[in-house]
Parts: C-alpha cells; structure tokens; sequence
C-alpha cells in the first residue's frame, strides 16, 4: 500500500502541477482568476478523442494538433472576451465562468453526458519498487516533468521569459520599461492554456471524459494555488505534490476515502492558509499593500 | 375635512407624488411591488407562481452575497453553504425532532449565521483572491462530509418529505414574496446606513478604516453573521418549498451562479442582484421550456451574460440607472432624465448645460 500511495501521490501531483503552474502564470501576470482554466484541459482531452477515435489519427499527430487547436482557442476567446473588461475585475471573473460554462454545454450539446473512454497511447505495465505501474501512467509523470521544466527554460532563460516575470513583479514598471504589456499577457495565457491542454490529453485516456470533467480539477487546483500562494511558480510546484499525497493517502488509508478525499485536501488548505494567510510562498504583491 | 383617514390618504398621496414620483427608477420599483403582490390574484397559473417563489428565494440569496461581496468586498464563492446549512438544518429538524415548518426556518436560518460566523473568523486573515478561492472550499468539504455520512444526512438523494409552511401554492407564494421584500428592503436600509458606509470604507482601504478607530474584524465578522442569517433563511424557505433538501443546495453551481447574478446586476446596490435574478432566472427557465431549447438552456444563459458584460462591464442596473437618470452636478442628488433643472437645488442639469454650450 506504501508504494501504491507513493506511486499515484506523484502522478496526481504531476497532473496538479501542470494545471496549477499555468493557472499561476495567468494570475501573476494578468491578475486574472481564470475559472475556465480547466475548462481548456477538458476541450483538449475532447478535442484529442475526436482526432484520435473519430478520425483514427496516429496518437502523436492528434495530441500535438488537439493541444494547438485549444490554444489557438484561448487567445481568441481572451482577446474576443477578456481583454474589452480587462479594467472591471469582477467582470472578468465572471466573464471567465461564463466562458467554462458555455465550453461544459457545447461539449454536452456535441458529444452528450456520456462517459467516453480514449484507448491508451503506450500499452503494458512497468514493475518499479514491487507496484504496477501501467506505461500510459508513467507517460503522465514524465511529459509532466518535461513540461514543468520546459516552462522553468522558457521563464528563466529566455526574453519572453524575461518580460513575463518582469510583468508580474510590477506591471506599470514593465510597461514604462517599454514592454508591450498585453501582448506579454497574451503570450502568458497561450502558454498557460498550452500547459493546460497538455495535462488534459496525456490524462484523458487514464480517466474519463465527460462534459463535467472540469469542475473536480478546478477545485482542487484552486485548492494548490491558493496552498502555494497566488503567483508563485514554487508554491504551485509543491502544493500540488502535497495535495496529490494527501488525496492519495486518504483514498488508500481511510474508510470512505473516495468521498472524503477533496475535503481532506481542501481542509489542509484552510488549515494553511490559517497559519499563513499568503500561502507557503506567497507573493507579496505592491498594489495590495 | 378633518376625517382623520381622509387626512392620512392625503398624506400617503403627497408622499408618493413627492418622493416616489420623482424619479423613474422608484417608480419602477412600486410598479415591481405592485405587480408581485397582485399577480396571484390577477393570473393564478401554477407554473407562473411556482417559478416566481424560485426567483424570490434566489433573490434573496443574491442580495445577502451583495451585502458580503459587494460592499464589505469579501467576494464569497462559497455562498451556496450558507443556503445549505440553512436548508439541511430545517430539514433534518422538522424530518428527524418532529418541529413545526415555522419553527425550524428560524432555527436553520440561526445555524446558518453560526456557520457565517465560524467562516468569517477563518477568513478575517485573508484578503482579495485568496479569500474567494478559500471560501470555495468550505462548501465543497461540507459535501464531502455529508456524502460521508450517508445514514444521517441521506447521502445524494438528500433529505426528502418535508412539510411545505403553506398549504396551498398562493400561500408560499406569499410567504416568499413577502420574505422577499422584507430581506431585500432590510438588506438596503442596512446597506444605506452608517453600517454600510464601514463596509464601503473596509472594502476601499482596510487600513485606513482601521487607522480610523473602526474595529474592521468585527464589523466583518458581522458582516458574515448578517449575510448568512438572510442567506441561511433562504435555504431553509427554498428547503420548505421543495420538500427536499438535497446535496445539489451546496454545489459549486450554485455559488457560482450567485457569483454571477450579483456581479451582472451590479455589485454594491443590493437591488442591483435581485434585478439580475429577476430578469436570468425567469428568461432561463421559459427558454428551458421550449423542446428545442431545452438542453441550451445554460449555454444561452452564459451567452446572454457574455454579451451583456461586453456593453455594461459595471453590471445592468448602473447602466439602466444611468440611461434614465442623470446625476445633479452641484447637490448630488438623483433626478430624471427629462428634467431641466435639479429637483431639489434647481441647478441647472449637465443635458442642459451641454445644449447652451452648443
């Protein structure tokens, strides 16, 4: 049971991590509390179903084109939606709910309330430390792992990284520095909802897919984030691998685990917040004294 | 002459003429109570009604989260425990101790300000973002736990075979509108008073209200306590009126779509949200009545509040109040469109002033 809990704690985590990281991202650059966030991850694993049942793609072709296409998708959806609000926070809030819930009822309206299954990438079980693991598993861990280390490379050693962090520290600074501001923003939604997307179709063939797919995640993203603290890349790294463990455990250890485990792990969460109410390494942001 | 009720109808009669009569918006609004209080007796239809007691619950539902977020600017997002505890706590009382319907509202609407109370002291700590997605949570636990304990609290199907408090529709209509205009007119007092100017004064700049001898965690704490007990009374009314009280009271959906029908109406009016559930609610559920529509219903619901935010970012009611009413440049008050001069300080109106320019 140790080794069960140690194995699905990581690939949870991993999951968690790539939401979390671009949900980070979009909040620390743009300060927007993005609610479709997981809405994009749950188009992507459609999106990669259709390409990959329907139209019998190689596996490959059809992951990079769903992951592209739901990309292409946010930037339009933020520059038809989001940007003409941008001043009124509450109206982007809301602007951004209404959005994962027009995607949840297009999905319902396509594909119906059905449960659909996706068959795996990689067939066959790895044995690592006495526990099965199935390959498409260990596909979640390590695109997971190359893609969180991606985005430490392109924030961390290129320009556009550069602009992203300096946006984030102080966005009227950035500007007067000469940083196209929006387009910096737009640039951090792309890769956000890209990193989204990702997470969406290397999952999808493990669990489910169904129109209601987004709302477990979001929750318990929202949970990491805010465990993390709001804005920090570290935070979201590490509360995402401290709730993929807890859920794991309380799944594995306690008596109607599968029920307790998002309350478990959501009261962790308060009970951070309530000895450090900026999160594990929260950013102290100017504008909020 | 000196017929004493002769003297008070008069007297009700220039009240109305000078204080109502001025200004379109309030006309609106006696239109509005008006046509609530005579609707049953005009056009009795039992759908009609059923989804007029909806509207109302929700109404009130909206304007308590209007009082949290809107002027103490703690953006709940959690809204829907509230209505839950209260809804839960009526039923599992008049189901399991054998309590009267009339009873047990009151006790589940007290539980609901406890609850209020315990989040509030968890949230006093947190600020802005960090506070919306935590308050997310609390609803989502409860859930687990219900859900955890299946003997108690009837698990999915939730707790079912309550009394309604009246025994024909007519009478829960009654008893929500009046429940309803009595929350929303309490809420709006209280939001116009000293009390609510605090909470604009937490929610612009907490460290100066505090540096201005204002005690902020109390007056958030009753902030909370408020916003809970009017919010808990509409679980409990809702509770009563469906004869069920079920898991789907505590559900994301539901703060969220409270979320949305406050910030669509305009945040910091308390009438502002009830507007909002007054025009969403009713146009969701005709639209959800055509076959063809039916399973579009959500989808045009978010799509109507997506364009309508792209031309009112600030809500509907501000940008309504605005066509109608202009505000007076020297004394501030609010006079009708048409008008000339102010109603109270006769200065000139910026219309006018304009078209002299010109």
């Amino acid at each position: 049971m140790l080794q069960d809990i140690l194995v699905t704690g990581l690939v949870n985590g991993g999951v968690y991590a790539l939401l979390a990281v671009g949900f980070s991202l979009i909040f620390g650059v743009a300060r927007i509390v993005n609610i479709a966030h997981t809405a994009f991850y749950m188009l992507a694993a459609y999106c990669f179903y259709t390409l990959l049942v329907t139209f019998n793609l190689p596996v490959l072709f059809a992951a990079v084109v769903a992951v592209a296409a739901v990309t292409a998708l946010s930037v339009v959806c933020y520059k038809l939606v989001i940007e003409p609000v941008r001043e009124h926070e509450s109206a982007v809030l809301i602007a951004t709910i209404a959005l994962a819930l027009v995607f949840q009822e297009l999905m319902l309206v396509a594909f119906g309330g059905n449960f659909l299954g996706i068959p795996s990438a990689v067939e066959g079980v790895a044995t690592l430390l006495g526990v099965n693991i199935p390959y498409q598993r260990l596909l979640i861990l390590v695109v997971a792992a190359a893609m969180l280390i991606g985005t430490w490379l392109v924030l961390y050693r290129t320009r556009l990284g550069l602009a992203i962090r300096a946006t984030a520290n102080d966005l009227e600074v950035a500007s007067l520095m000469g940083m196209n501001v929006g387009r910096v923003a737009m640039a951090t939604v792309a890769i956000s909802v890209a990193l989204a997307s990702i997470a969406g179709v290397v999952v999808a063939p493990v669990f489910v897919v169904d129109p209601l797919m987004w709302l477990a995640p979001l929750v318990t993203m929202l949970a990491i984030v805010v465990l993390g603290g709001l804005g920090s890349l570290k935070g979201s790294l590490i509360g995402a691998l401290i709730i993929g463990y807890v859920e794991a455990i309380t799944v594995f250890a306690l008596p109607a685990g599968a029920f307790l485990k998002g309350a478990v792990a959501l009261s962790i969460m308060v009970a951070v917040l309530l000895i450090r109410p900026d999160g594990l390494f929260g950013v102290a942001f100017e504008e909020e004294r | 002459m000196t017929n004493p009720l002769a003297f008070a109808v008069r007297q009700a009669w220039v009240n109305l003429k000078s204080e109502v009569f001025v200004l379109p918006s309030r006309i609106l609004v006696l239109a509005w109570v008006l046509a609530l209080l005579v609707l049953p007796l005009v056009y009795p239809d039992p759908y009609v009604l059923r989804i007029i007691i909806f509207t109302c619950l929700y109404a009130i539902l909206a304007a308590s989260w209007d009082l949290l977020a809107g002027y103490a600017g703690q953006v709940n997002f959690g809204h829907a425990l509230f209505f839950g505890a209260g809804a839960y706590t009526s039923a599992l009382l008049s189901l399991k101790a054998g309590l009267p319907p009339w009873i047990t509202v009151w006790i589940g609407a007290a539980v609901a300000t406890a609850v209020g109370c315990a989040v509030g002291t968890l949230c006093l700590r947190l600020r802005g973002s960090y506070l919306s997605l935590a308050t997310l949570a609390f609803p989502l636990i409860a859930i687990g736990l219900l859900f955890a304990f299946p003997g108690f609290s009837g698990g999915e199907l939730g707790v079912s075979g309550l009394k309604s408090l009246a025994a024909t529709r007519t009478g829960n209509y009654y008893i929500a509108v009046l429940s309803m205009f009595a929350c929303v007119f309490g809420l709006w007092k209280l939001a116009n008073s000293n009390f609510g100017l605090v909470l604009h004064a937490i929610r612009d700049d907490e460290v100066a209200a505090r540096a201005s001898g204002i005690n902020t965690p109390r007056y958030k704490l009753a902030v909370f306590a408020i916003s809970a007990l009017v919010a808990g009374l509409a679980g409990a009314l809702f509770a009563h009126f469906i004869r069920i009280a079920g898991p789907s009271t505590l559900e994301t959906a539901l703060s969220f779509q409270v979320v949305i029908w406050g910030i669509f109406g305009g945040v910091a009016t308390i009438y502002g949200p009830v507007i909002a559930v007054f025009t969403l609610y009713p146009l969701t559920d005709w639209l959800g009545s055509f076959k063809a529509l039916g399973e579009l219903r959500l989808l045009i619901f978010a799509v109507v509040v997506l364009l309508v935010l792209l031309f009112m970012p600030r809500g509907l009611s501000p940008w309504v109040r605005d066509k109608i009413e202009t505000l007076c440049p020297r004394c501030k008050q609010r006079n009708g469109r048409w008008k000339p001069v102010c109603r109270l300080c006769g200065a000139p109106l910026k219309a006018v002033l304009a078209a002299r320019s010109r």
